[in-house]
């Protein structure tokens, strides 16, 4: 594949991310309004539920899959200085993740499929729909095979060399990826589809739910890391420093890969099927995750302050204000920091063992997820595309100032709808619903909070379609761009040498087995020893 | 390897810092049992009906033989029954539930009564509300298209003011 043909390849991943999130915010904004219940013409529970069901599938799998893969290919040539490898293979894998999407879409839009982006059986969805979602997941992993082989030919190619970080972190995620799809995998091809093709007549929930939890909290790595390979590799370029650690960057991912994965049952604290102590150790293990993310946010803005220092400001807080803030990298980067930590916070409460029953299930979770994924992940996709359009396109950005603009505007949009959506989970707010009919007065309280949220959601809307507006202008009319070379950060002290472990991945998926086997053998296991009921499939 | 002291230091204040969470939470765990509901036990949904357990005569509040108070509950689409129940303040009660149909949860706001409630498994928690009042007990977990009406209430009266099992025991015999 030539590197023309590679950067097309690129964009086309990109479009069918930005049109999946595009779309979805749409979804989004009638979805606030709805809830809110003050136009009472748009007021449909069916409806609801399939803008929701298909809001969760486009943002969650459509836009990070595609996202993540258009950025993984341009991230392994650039890095590697390597074609592609087996472009027929990526080029296969491309179609069946868009083909998968497709046939997805179609009974979602429908209302065929209103089953949420979580499946939640026994409600069953229309076939096509599982089948859509499996085949979108096969076709990441042909993209995940592909940079996994890029990764082995380089090193063989060149031995006792160290990785360049990016594709290090880059495949830390691929095989994190393969190692998270397995449980839904597993859930798809041994109990819904066979159930929504009519072969089993009965689904067992507790099963389904454990084999879902297995994907459901190392996902959320999946998505976050091309955003920490942002943090690490572009924003110390961008705002004119250095990587303040390459090696312990490395230790994050690792880290991030080997204990986000043995955790998912979080998710699961108030379920009855699992017992209290397997419920204690993947809390444990949420716990341990929560120490790459200190020392990534340790870094970032150690690199920044190195840069700020360089450009002339100082006193204790005199760098923050020498930053560049009108480039879109170092912005996005401090406007998702912001968000990372209020998050960050919010999610050590859910990962509260037994605090997190105040809040299971409530609207604090959405609020939750809103800001760490559309608020620090999507934040850095952002500044992503803008960093690589124009190395992408041959143009140059449409417009100084209008990316910065659609940062902060998408910023202060999520500062707007997630402020609320905490304050109506502690109220007590089920995350679900698509009305408030309780007779009761407790819900007079949700009122404005629910009015807000909906001033929110208009100015998301309005800042995602300002972005596609960016990205297209510049591709269709942009002036030509001469400086088609990416910039990796370079570290504040030089690689010299690196131990085995921190430049491989043998020691980790050994350490990985060993833990999933600890975390999952037993609760897995149990399904099929207990005697258990299951239940048939039920319409929704 | 080169680690910079600075960055050095944060590794052991981001350990102690999650040390502390992590011991605070087992600490807590194993001295005190405070455990989120986990109650690993089946039962045939399809069946409910005909069962010991949570047949329609027998849900409601109950005192149990060693005086402490059980309310036996079943979810179905759209509904906790039975749809009122009153419960003493200051009063360990714990709740048994099991779903005829699909996912549901149950979840009393303020409290941390809150549970899922799967097919095929019967849900248990037991909890103390200090506070009498009227509280509405919601379903947050999606259940179908009428899942927005999916409440019942819960009527928590000062201990001193319970008037014994005998009359809720009838409250809960009409749902």
């Amino acid at each position: 594949m030539s590197d023309q043909e590679a950067r097309r390849f690129v964009i086309d991943h990109f479009w069918v991310a930005f049109a999946a999130f595009a779309l979805a915010c749409v979804l989004g904004v009638y979805q606030v309004l709805e809830r809110s219940g003050i136009i009472p013409a748009i007021q449909s529970p069916a409806v609801y539920f399939a803008s929701v069901s298909t809001h969760g599938v486009l943002m969650a799998y459509v836009l990070t899959t595609f996202f993540i893969m258009g950025f993984g290919y341009y991230v392994a040539t650039t890095s590697l200085k390597m074609p592609i490898w087996n472009k027929p293979l990526a080029k296969t894998g491309y179609w069946i993740a868009l083909g998968g999407t497709v046939m997805a879409a179609i009974p979602l839009l429908l209302g065929k499929a209103s089953v949420l982006y979580t499946f939640y059986p026994p409600v069953q969805a229309n076939v096509l729909f599982y089948l859509g979602a499996t085949l979108l997941v096969v076709g990441s992993w042909f993209w995940a095979g592909i940079m996994l082989v890029m990764l082995h030919q380089w090193k063989v190619a060149h031995p006792g060399e160290t990785v360049p970080l990016p594709m290090y972190a880059n495949a830390a995620n691929a095989i994190l990826w393969l190692w998270t799809s397995v449980g839904v995998a597993l859930e798809m091809l041994f109990q819904l589809l066979p159930w929504a093709l009519g072969l089993m007549d009965t689904i067992d929930v507790g099963l389904a739910r454990t084999l879902f939890a297995w994907t459901l909290h190392p996902i959320v790595y999946f998505w976050l890391i091309p955003a920490y390979i942002a943090f690490y590799v572009f924003v110390p370029a961008a705002a004119g420093g250095k990587l303040f650690s390459d090696e312990l960057a490395r230790v994050s991912f690792i880290m991030i890969m080997v204990f986000g994965l043995p955790i998912g049952f979080h998710h699961l604290y108030v379920d009855p099927e699992q017992a209290a102590g397997w419920k204690l150790a993947h809390g444990i293990g949420t716990f341990a995750v929560a120490i790459p993310t200190l020392l990534t946010g340790f870094t970032v803005i150690a690199s920044l302050e190195v840069a700020g220092r360089k450009r002339g400001g100082h006193g204790l807080f005199g760098w923050i204000g020498a930053l560049p803030w009108r480039n879109p990298m170092v912005l996005a980067a401090i406007l998702s920091l912001l968000m990372l930590m209020l998050g960050g916070f919010g999610g050590m409460i859910n990962a509260s063992y037994a605090m997190n029953t105040m809040v299971h299930n409530t609207a604090w979770v959405p609020g939750h997820f809103h800001l760490i994924f559309a608020g620090t992940v999507i934040t850095m996709y952002f500044a992503i595309a803008y960093y690589l359009w124009p190395k992408l396109t041959g143009k140059q950005l449409c417009s100084a100032s209008l990316p910065t603009l659609q940062l902060w505007s998408w910023f202060i949009g999520m500062a707007i709808l997630t402020t609320p959506w905490h304050v109506l989970g502690l109220l007590g707010q089920p995350r679900r619903i698509s009305d408030v009919t309780y007779n009761t007065l407790l819900t007079l309280a949700w009122d404005p909070y629910e009015l807000a949220m909906i001033l929110g959601g208009c100015v998301l809307l309005a800042s995602a379609l300002l972005f596609v507006y960016i990205l297209f202008q510049t591709q269709t009319k942009g002036a030509e761009e001469p400086d088609r070379a990416v910039a990796y950060a370079e570290p504040l002290h030089p690689v010299v040498k690196l131990p085995a472990m921190l430049n491989g991945f043998g020691l980790w998926n050994r350490v990985i087995l060993v833990l999933m086997i600890v975390s999952f053998a037993v609760p897995i296991g149990q399904f099929f020893f207990m005697d258990s009921f299951s239940p048939s499939a039920w319409g929704y | 390897m080169h680690i910079n002291p600075l960055e050095r230091k944060w590794v052991y204040v981001s350990l102690g810092m999650v040390g502390l969470f992590v011991a605070s939470i087992v600490l807590t765990a194993i001295t005190e049992g405070v455990h989120p509901p986990s109650n690993v036990e089946t039962v045939d949904s399809a069946s409910l009906h005909l069962g010991d357990e949570f047949a329609e005569d027998k849900l409601g509040v109950r005192q149990q033989p060693d005086g402490s108070l059980r309310v036996t509950l079943v979810a179905a689409r759209y509904g906790f029954y039975p749809n009122h129940i009153e419960i003493p303040a200051d009063t360990p009660v714990t709740f048994r539930m099991a779903s005829v149909d699909v996912l549901h949860a149950a979840h009393i706001p303020m409290t941390n009564m809150s549970t899922m409630v799967v097919p095929g498994y019967v849900s248990q928690i037991t909890t103390t509300f200090p506070k009498p009042g009227d509280y509405p007990m919601l379903c947050n977990e999606y259940c179908g298209l009428g899942h927005d009406h999916m409440w019942s209430k819960v009527t928590v009266v000062a201990k001193e003011e319970w008037h014994g099992v005998a009359a809720a025991e009838q409250q809960g015999s009409k749902p």
